[in-house]
C-alpha cells in the first residue's frame, strides 16, 4: 500500500467524523435546506469531471467527461441557488421577528 | 501553477465547505453558510483549471456553460412546492457524474491490463455502482414526487426473486470487471445498477421520498469521494465524504422525526402490509359510519366566532399547493379578531421543514408558526383546529393504541381541542395505512374536498358570515 493511499485514507476517515459532528444538532426546520446544501457540496465531483475531460485521450472519454462536467455543474449551480431560495424565505421574516434580536 | 498551491487551495476550499455545513445547521447562520460553501466550491473549481496535466479547455468550459445555464434556470423557475423533486434531480446528476467519471477513467486505464492499481479499481467499481444507483433512484424519486410515477408503493410478484437475481448479476459483474478489466463487464455493472436504483425506490411510498432522497444524497457523496480515490484528488475525497457522513446522519434524523426507523421506511413495502392496512381502514369506515360531515357554511360560522383557531397543514396541502389559500383564510379570520396559529409537525409537507418554507413563501408571519412542542399544550384552550390534508401526524392512535403501527410516533394532540375540522379528499388512510380514530371522534367534522377547493369555499363562506 503506497504512502499516497494511506494519506487519502487518513483524510477520508477524519472527514467521516467531521461530517457526523457537523450536524449533530440541527433543528427539523432546517432538514430540507441542509439536505439541499450538502447536495450542492457533492457537486465537487465536477473537479473530477474537469480532470477527465481536460486529459482525455479518446473521443469516448471526452464524451463521458463532457456529460459529467454538465452534470456536475448543474449539481453545484442549481444546488446552491435552490438552497439560497429556500433560506431566503426564512430571512424575509426578520422584520416581523418579535424577539428583538433581528434574526429569524 | 505548482501542485502544492493547488492542494493548498483545495485545503482552503475544504475549510469553507466544513464551515458552510456547520453554519447551515443553525437558522441564524444558514444562508451565509450556504454562500461560504459556494465560495469554497468556486475556489476548488477555479484552481482546478491550473492543474498542469490539463491540456484541453474548450470542452470543459462548454460543459460548465451548459450546466450553469440549466442549473440557474431550473433553480430560479422551480416552484417552492416542487423543491423536493428539484433536489432529487440535482442529486441524481451528481451521482451520474461520479459514475461517468468512473467509466471514463476505466476506459483510460484499462487497455494496459494488469496495470490498474487495486485501490483505483475498487474506487472505479464503487463510483460506477453507487453513482448509477443514485442517478436512477433519484430519477424515480423525482417521477414519484412529480406524479409521473404513481406515488404509492409499487410492489409486484417475485420481487424478492428479481432482487436476488439482480444482486448476483451485480456481484458477478464486479468480479468479472476486476479479473478481466474488460469494459463490457463494467457496462453490465452499470446497467445492473440502473435496475437496482429503480427497484430500490419504486416500492417506497411518496410520503417517504424525502428520506430516500436524503439517503441517495449520502450515496452520491460517497460516490464522489470514491472518484476522489480514483483520481487521487483530496478535494473530492473531503467534499464527498463530508456529504456521505452528514447525509447519512441527516437521513437517520429524518427517519426519527417521522417516528419510523429507516429500515421500515426502506424495506417496509416489501410484502403486502400497506394493502392489508388499507382494507382494515375501509372496513372500519364502512362499518360504523359515525363520521360527521359539515358544509363550508357551517364550518365558516364556527371559525368566524372562535377565539382561537389552529391550522394543521399537512402533505395534502403541499400536494394541492394550497399554502396561499390557507394563509388567506387565516388573515380573513384575524380580521374578525380570531387568534390564528399554525401548528407545524416536524415532518409536515413533503420533507421535514418543507412546510415552514411553503408557509413562509405564502407570507405567513413567522411568529404564527408553532412547532409541535410549543403548540401541544395549547390545544385544550383551542376552539377549532383545522386539519388540512394531514392524517398520520394527528392520529391519536399513536398516543393511545399500543400495537398500532404508528404507536409512539410524536403527534399533534388536535383531539384535545374543542372542535376539529378535517379537510381531506376521502377517508383513505395516510401513508402509514392505519385508520384514524380522530375522524370518528364526535367533536370532529369532515369536509371532503381537495385542500385548495375546500379552502376557497371556506374563504367565500367566512366573508359572507
Amino acid at each position: 500500500m503506497n504512502a499516497q493511499l494511506v494519506a487519502e485514507l487518513t483524510v477520508f476517515a477524519l472527514a467521516v467524523f467531521v461530517g457526523f459532528e457537523l450536524i449533530s444538532k440541527v433543528p427539523t426546520m432546517l432538514h430540507t435546506p441542509l439536505m439541499s446544501g450538502t447536495n450542492a457540496i457533492h457537486g465537487i465531483v465536477l473537479i473530477g469531471a474537469m480532470l477527465i475531460v481536460g486529459t482525455a485521450d479518446s473521443n469516448l472519454e471526452k464524451a463521458l467527461g463532457f456529460v459529467a462536467v454538465v452534470f456536475g455543474t448543474i449539481n453545484i449551480v442549481g444546488g446552491f441557488l435552490v438552497t439560497d431560495r429556500m433560506l431566503e424565505m426564512f430571512k424575509q421574516r426578520q422584520p416581523e421577528d418579535g424577539d428583538g434580536d433581528g434574526e429569524p | 501553477m505548482s501542485r502544492t498551491w493547488i492542494d493548498l487551495a483545495y485545503l482552503f476550499a475544504a475549510i469553507c465547505l466544513i464551515l458552510g455545513i456547520k453554519r447551515l445547521s443553525h437558522p441564524r447562520t444558514a444562508r451565509s453558510g450556504n454562500w461560504i460553501a459556494a465560495v469554497g466550491m468556486a475556489i476548488a473549481v477555479g484552481f482546478t483549471f491550473a492543474i498542469e496535466e490539463i491540456d484541453t479547455y474548450w470542452l470543459m468550459l462548454a460543459g460548465i456553460l451548459v450546466g450553469s445555464i440549466v442549473g440557474v434556470v431550473s433553480a430560479r423557475m422551480v416552484r417552492m412546492t416542487a423543491i423536493p423533486q428539484m433536489v432529487a434531480l440535482f442529486n441524481g446528476v451528481g451521482g451520474g457524474a461520479a459514475a461517468l467519471i468512473a467509466a471514463a477513467e476505466f476506459h483510460r486505464l484499462a487497455p494496459e491490463a494488469g496495470q490498474l492499481a487495486g485501490d483505483h479499481l475498487v474506487g472505479i467499481l464503487f463510483s460506477a455502482l453507487v453513482g448509477s444507483v443514485s442517478f436512477w433512484g433519484s430519477l424515480v424519486a423525482f417521477g414519484k414526487l412529480q406524479d409521473f410515477v404513481p406515488g404509492r408503493p409499487i410492489v409486484f410478484a417475485a420481487q424478492n426473486l428479481i432482487n436476488a437475481v439482480l444482486g448476483l448479476t451485480l456481484l458477478g459483474a464486479i468480479v468479472l470487471t476486476a479479473i478481466t478489466e474488460q469494459g463490457v463487464w463494467l457496462a453490465v455493472l452499470m446497467v445492473g445498477a440502473l435496475a437496482l436504483g429503480v427497484l430500490f425506490v419504486l416500492p417506497i411510498g411518496g410520503a417517504d421520498m424525502p428520506v430516500v432522497i436524503s439517503l441517495l444524497n449520502a450515496f452520491t457523496g460517497l460516490a464522489a469521494a470514491s472518484a476522489g480515490f480514483v483520481l487521487d484528488n483530496t478535494a473530492l475525497i473531503i467534499g464527498g465524504t463530508l456529504v456521505g457522513a452528514s447525509g447519512t446522519l441527516l437521513t437517520i434524523k429524518m427517519g426519527q422525526a417521522m417516528g419510523r426507523p429507516l429500515r421500515q421506511t426502506l424495506f417496509g413495502a416489501f410484502g403486502a402490509a400497506p394493502e392489508a392496512g388499507a382494507v382494515t381502514a375501509m372496513a372500519a369506515a364502512d362499518g360504523d359510519g359515525s363520521v360527521r360531515t359539515a358544509s363550508a357554511d357551517d364550518i365558516a360560522f364556527m371559525l368566524a366566532y372562535a377565539r382561537r383557531v389552529v391550522f394543521v397543514p399537512g402533505y395534502g396541502l403541499a400536494v394541492a399547493q394550497a399554502q396561499h389559500d390557507v394563509r388567506n383564510l387565516g388573515e380573513l379570520l384575524e380580521g374578525k379578531g380570531v387568534d390564528v396559529r399554525y401548528a407545524i409537525h416536524p415532518v409536515a409537507g413533503r420533507m421535514p421543514g418543507h412546510m415552514n418554507v411553503l408557509l413562509a413563501e405564502a407570507n405567513v408571519p413567522y411568529d404564527e408558526l408553532f412547532e409541535m412542542e410549543q403548540i401541544n399544550p395549547e390545544f385544550p384552550q383551542t376552539d377549532v383546529v383545522v386539519v388540512v390534508g394531514a392524517n398520520d401526524v394527528v392520529n391519536p392512535a399513536a398516543r393511545n393504541q399500543p400495537g398500532n403501527p404508528i404507536y409512539g410516533m410524536p403527534i399533534l394532540d388536535v383531539d384535545k381541542a374543542h372542535n376539529v375540522v378535517v379537510i381531506k379528499r376521502s377517508l383513505s388512510p395516510g401513508f402509514a395505512g392505519v385508520d384514524n380514530p380522530l375522524f370518528y371522534d364526535p367533536k370532529t367534522v369532515m369536509l371532503f374536498d381537495d385542500a385548495k377547493a375546500a379552502l376557497g369555499k371556506l374563504i367565500g363562506s367566512v366573508k359572507a358570515v
